[in-house]
């Protein structure tokens, strides 16, 4: 029996286990290994340069503007994304006009609203990157032909093609396409907020203002938590380096005013052959990442309400 | 409220829903629960415009001619221009590339939640030295830099002859699926009730086939939340793709857009990219409006956990 259950549990991991050891572990150890070589990635010898690489990445000035610009998305990504999320949640539940005696009520329509919001979610943000990069073409882009309509003639930006403007650009289009998700996310957890709690609040004389601050903030800390991790992870991965890739010129343009810290990464393996140096600033990432999680787990940290 | 708020004295009830509670006593709460609905209304309104308006809009150009597109790009077609559709089906490939992209996405979605839930039942259900130590390397995996060990991977691949093929493609989607399938699963098998998997084992059923007869039949619910879960993420992939799958003829769906829109930019056929977007975008947006309760459940479900 008890030799059966253990050959039954070895069975049944070996083939997950041996799956993601070789196509995600492996290369993980690896990839902090390359980063102390000079590896082209072309051909199969290396040499050890010790820290030779991180030396050189503290010097590159790309690699600070990749980091500063990857920083800026991680601050303001989660902050207007849930902050916007938080704002629609609140007001599809306590927006509705009062019936029968209910403090509060969410709004009509909101599961249509709420059905909508969600669309760009399902989305590849890849078709949502080619169709804005297509709203803000500048010359017959959906942008600038509503500027023009609406007599603003003078007033025609190059969007993507303007330095200043190309990373806020980008910011729009993640924001654009997550701010739904969290939407319905908050929508639930205030849904499930006792209505007794307004209730006693308004009949104290405080405004919905205050009760948003003092009831369903506090109350909906965990999951807000959760999705400012969430979304700081997508703005230093995947969706952040896809948007980039897709929409800007270069890409990484112009003149690295949208380069983040992933697609450094990335070219620097893919287009200029330097494997070991791409992983370096790989590990660079990896440590932003690490420090993002432990400064929002350590200012997010409060006691844990109970309703 | 309800006590504040006496019996009104002017019953002047401004829609059919709320007749008891009209504020007579108290009109400055009155207006501010009114001011707060049509303010609301409207922000909610205008949010719901920016979000479906530019999935509207590509469904417009898709139908229109390339002039049209560009110089009035807010009217609507003239005539529904289907040729672009047909155009972008065969001469820009978009068929091959959904053929591509089903058979990966089939054969990925199938193994990660046959090799998840394995991996889950065990890793929930008993108790063996290192039990805590694979899931914690699973779920490890959950928040490290995909692109870190993408160059690696590159070489991995190469290596073991891997690169470029789909069932090469199959297999790394379902290692980068793992982690949170493992996660979510793990979690869900620890809420099933053990007494019936007991029972069965007394009725001399194996391990094996418990799992198979009776484990898995109860956890569909979990199945199907995180199947939907990992169906979009692996439709929707593009970095895994893009590094590991350069093949012209092996491109999934969202490489074939990105070079459809690069090669069309050049051609300018730019109707083309659009029936090209929108027919990617079509499926899926559908299904998820007929299957909107689970696609949101299995969505939301690892957030809230």
């Amino acid at each position: 029996m008890q030799h059966g259950k253990y050959r039954f549990i070895a069975g049944f991991l070996a083939a997950p286990l041996a799956l993601y050891a070789i196509f995600v572990i492996w290369p993980f150890a690896q990839s902090i290994y390359y980063s102390f070589t000079d590896w082209t990635g072309l051909s199969p010898d290396f040499q050890m340069v010790g820290f030779d690489n991180y030396s050189r990445m503290l010097d590159d000035e790309i690699f600070w503007k990749s980091l500063q610009h990857s920083v800026l998305l991680v601050l303001l990504l989660p902050l207007v994304t849930l902050g916007l999320a938080l704002f629609f949640a609140f007001m599809l539940n306590v927006g509705g006009r009062r019936r029968k005696g209910a403090a509060i009520a969410g709004v009509r329509g909101s599961s249509f609203y709420k059905i909508a919001y969600f669309f760009p979610q399902v989305l590849s943000i890849v078709i949502v990157a080619l169709l804005f990069q297509f709203a803000f073409n500048p010359t017959s882009g959906m942008l600038n032909a509503t500027l023009k309509s609406i007599g603003a003639k003078s007033l025609q930006p190059d969007w993507l093609g303007d330095p200043d403007l190309a990373l806020y650009c980008v910011m729009v289009v993640l924001i654009w396409s997550t701010v739904g998700f969290f939407v319905v996310l908050f929508s639930a957890g205030m849904a499930s907020i006792p209505k007794d709690f307004y209730e006693a609040a308004l009949l104290d004389g405080a405004s919905r203002i205050t009760t948003f601050f003092k009831i369903t903030l506090p109350l909906l800390w965990d999951t807000v938590q959760s999705g400012w991790v969430y979304m700081g992870i997508l703005a230093l991965g995947v969706e952040a380096f896809t948007a980039v890739q897709v929409m800007t010129v270069g890409p990484g343009g112009p003149d690295y005013s949208t380069t983040v810290l992933p697609l450094y990464v990335y070219q620097t393996a893919f287009r200029d052959a330097q494997a070991g140096y791409a992983t370096t600033i790989g590990v660079g990432l990896l440590i932003v990442t690490m420090l993002f999680a432990a400064v929002v787990m350590r200012l997010g940290r409060r006691e844990r309400l109970e309703f | 409220m309800k006590v504040t708020e006496t019996p009104p004295a002017v019953p002047a009830p401004r829609s059919p829903v709320r007749t008891t509670d009209v504020a007579a006593g108290e009109p400055a709460k009155s207006s501010e629960g009114k001011v707060l609905n049509v303010f609301s209304h409207g922000v909610l309104i205008i949010w719901a415009v920016l979000v479906v308006m530019p999935l509207l809009w590509a469904v417009m150009s898709s139908f229109k001619s390339d002039d049209s597109i560009l110089s009035t790009p807010w009217q609507l077609p003239d005539r529904l221009h289907f040729e672009n559709w047909t155009r972008a089906w065969t001469q820009a490939h978009m068929g091959d590339y959904f053929l591509n992209t089903l058979l990966v996405v089939g054969g990925s979605l199938v193994g990660t939640l046959l090799l998840g839930s394995m991996a889950a039942y065990v890793l929930a259900r008993f108790d063996f030295p290192g039990n805590r130590f694979v899931y914690f390397l699973f779920i490890g995996g959950m928040s490290f830099p995909i692109i870190l060990a993408l160059v690696p991977l590159f070489f991995v691949m190469n290596n073991m002859g891997l690169l470029n093929t789909v069932h090469g493609l199959i297999l790394v989607y379902i290692a980068y699926s793992l982690p949170f399938t493992v996660f979510f699963l793990t979690s869900f098998f620890r809420t099933l009730p053990t007494s019936i998997a007991e029972a069965a084992m007394l009725d001399g059923a194996s391990h094996t086939r418990t799992f198979f007869q009776v484990m898995l039949p109860m956890a569909k619910p979990g199945l199907i939340s995180v199947g939907i879960f990992n169906f979009l993420g692996q439709w929707n992939q593009y970095m895994l793709p893009t590094v590991l799958n350069t093949d012209p003829d092996g491109k999934v769906l969202s490489q074939g857009l990105v070079e459809l829109a690069t090669s069309q930019g050049y051609k300018g056929d730019w109707s083309g990219l659009f029936a090209g977007l929108v027919m990617a975008m079509l499926p899926v947006l559908a299904a998820y409006v007929v299957f909107q309760r689970q696609v949101v459940a299995g969505l939301t479900a690892g957030a809230l956990k």
